[in-house]
């Protein structure tokens, strides 16, 4: 246990860093967008046609003093550690308030969408490994190629056509993509020669899986949960977008759909947060395994 | 399976063969509107019907065809060769080199690409002529889908690196540059061509979903995308089937993608 807990405590800053780094270098990347974007610094003032050439000029120069590289870097560093993530041009809002208020939607459909995806993914790929049947493992690889088929985006307008709940989408999105990795996962430890061997000497089939294919296969099936929390955030878009579910997925389309760069960077950097966050989680779980002593 | 996979290559070769001499095969041109017949079934004249414009539904799911089934292989080449560059170069240098590309590749990949693929297509103009948006939406894609198989193409040249036949041509004197052209680039093909043939559906996927969201190729250019988005219309789909015609041959043309690969991996 002690072990354990050092293992946790030695690995922790380690993540810690990775994730302020990869923050910060995307704080710098989303200002670098924002700044370069086309139409940054144009003031509606600008389109007065009462004013003259020189007014204008004389708005684009301060407009200009005040907007320049270092200055620009600086104040958007200043904002971001002061809480305040700006203005969204498009819905007139805080972008911190669009943010706290549509935040939680998308975490219960992500939430929602992990337990069912990968209870229904995992369940059927230990029945596809404990069953050795050709049958079982052809009918449901064929199904989830099938579903691996079809956009996040086609399913949201197939399920509203069905008026199927919304929430399932995302949980049928996921899915395939856990069958196919634990089954591949779990297959290849009940191929290892400990496992036939525990089969031949009469070792019931859940015993095995739980005492000798889960464990071995624990971290990549971590890590393939880490990765399924980018996959799901990534479909939320165009599900919350055509179901009308008002979370980060949406908002993000109707900032693209209205150039909205400063809301859409900053979605885009809480994403990368959240999906670094649930990697190092799962990593750091995941390394639990390896250090667990023998 | 060798009959199935048979069968899934004769069918992607039909669906390319027929996108392609589309305008020989379609009854009309895919902007052409028969402005007496908006919203028409299935007839001899017009086999799917036409939309509300009284334009071809086939012409249209046929040129359609054309533009995603060939652009997204060009996305698959532009995104292929950018990580053959970037994971290839990285691999061989090593060191430091590797180290940072590598970061920056991970900074990429935390990144849910639909998110970054908003971004920056909410940078360029929504309103552009179709052509341009077609030009904009694939090579959107082809310059941010190459983080993943950088990766695999960096491990891959890292291990070619320390490999006898390397040290031996470093051996006999041969530069740095050579090395990597000649030598390296050659041996790194296999990997490249996998991830240049996953990449394909991928890319696919990801237009269907653009171009459903509305970010996608503009009309009257028809895609994949575009046609799916029909489907929104419930008014429109019920009691309308021949509207799904374009769904039924987008999921067999991406099952048929994916069954090929998958075959083609465990023959591997």
């Amino acid at each position: 246990m002690n072990r354990l807990v050092m293992h946790i405590l030695r690995e922790l800053p380690k993540h810690g860093l990775k994730l302020l780094l990869t923050l910060l270098v995307g704080c710098f990347f989303a200002a670098t967008l924002v700044r370069v974007a086309p139409g940054f610094g144009v003031d509606e003032e600008q389109l007065d046609i009462r004013l003259s050439t020189q007014s204008v000029e004389s708005i684009r120069n301060s407009q200009a003093a005040k907007e320049s590289l270092p200055a620009f870097y600086a104040d958007f560093a200043t904002r971001l550690l002061h809480g305040d993530l700006g203005t969204s041009r498009t819905l007139q809002q805080p972008v911190k308030q669009l943010i706290s208020d549509r935040l939680p939607e998308t975490l219960k459909s992500v939430s929602l969408a992990l337990i069912f995806g990968w209870t229904l993914g995992i369940s059927l790929a230990m029945i596809s490994v404990a069953a050795r049947s050709r049958a079982a493992d052809a009918f449901f690889s064929f199904s989830c190629g099938v579903l691996l088929c079809i956009p996040a985006a086609l399913w949201a307008l197939l399920f509203l056509l069905a008026r199927a709940p919304e929430r399932l989408i995302l949980g049928l999105i996921v899915f395939p993509k856990v069958y196919n990795f634990s089954r591949n996962l779990l297959l290849r430890g009940a191929n290892d020669l400990h496992v036939l061997s525990a089969h031949a000497r009469g070792l019931s089939t859940v015993r095995i899986l739980a005492w000798h294919i889960f464990p071995p296969a624990a971290p990549q099936l971590l890590a393939v949960l880490g990765i399924s929390v980018s996959i799901t955030l990534a479909a939320a878009v165009p599900v919350e977008a055509l179901c009308d579910l008002p979370g980060i997925g949406q908002l993000a389309w109707k900032a693209a759909l209205g150039r909205d760069l400063y809301l859409l960077t900053t979605l885009s950097i809480l994403v990368t947060a959240m999906t670094l966050l649930a990697n190092s989680v799962c990593e750091l779980l995941g390394s639990m395994f390896h250090a667990r002593p023998a | 399976m060798k009959a199935l996979r048979a069968t899934a290559i004769a069918f992607l070769v039909l669906v390319a063969l027929a996108s392609i001499f589309a305008s020989f095969v379609a009854p009309a041109h895919y902007a052409y509107q028969f402005r007496e017949l908006p919203d028409a079934g299935p007839s001899h004249q017009h086999l799917l019907g036409t939309d509300d414009l009284g334009r071809d539904r086939f012409a249209r799911v046929l040129y359609g065809t054309r533009v995603s089934l060939l652009l997204a292989p060009t996305a698959a080449l532009i995104s292929s060769l950018l990580a053959l560059i970037i994971g290839g170069i990285a691999g061989f240098v090593g060191g430091w080199v590797e180290r940072i590309v590598m970061a920056a590749t991970d900074l990429f990949l935390s990144m849910p690409w639909l998110f970054l693929l908003l971004t920056v297509r909410a940078m360029l103009p929504l309103n552009t002529a179709p052509i341009l948006s077609v030009v904009i939406t694939f090579a959107l894609l082809g310059c941010l889908g190459w983080a993943g198989a950088a990766r695999v193409i960096c491990t891959d040249a890292r291990t070619k690196r320390l490999a006898d036949f390397v040290l031996l041509a470093r051996a006999s004197g041969h530069s740095g540059i050579r090395l990597l052209w000649r030598h390296l680039m050659p041996n790194l093909k296999p990997v490249v061509l996998a991830q240049f043939w996953i990449s394909i559906p991928v890319f696919i996927l990801a237009e269907a979903n653009l171009g459903m969201l509305g970010l996608g190729v503009a009309e009257p250019l028809p895609s994949w995308g575009s046609l799916l988005r029909e489907l929104q219309s419930y008014p429109a789909v019920s009691g309308q089937p021949w509207l799904f015609a374009p769904l039924l041959l987008f999921v067999m043309v991406v099952g048929s993608f994916h069954f090929v690969l998958r075959t083609e991996e465990s023959v591997l």
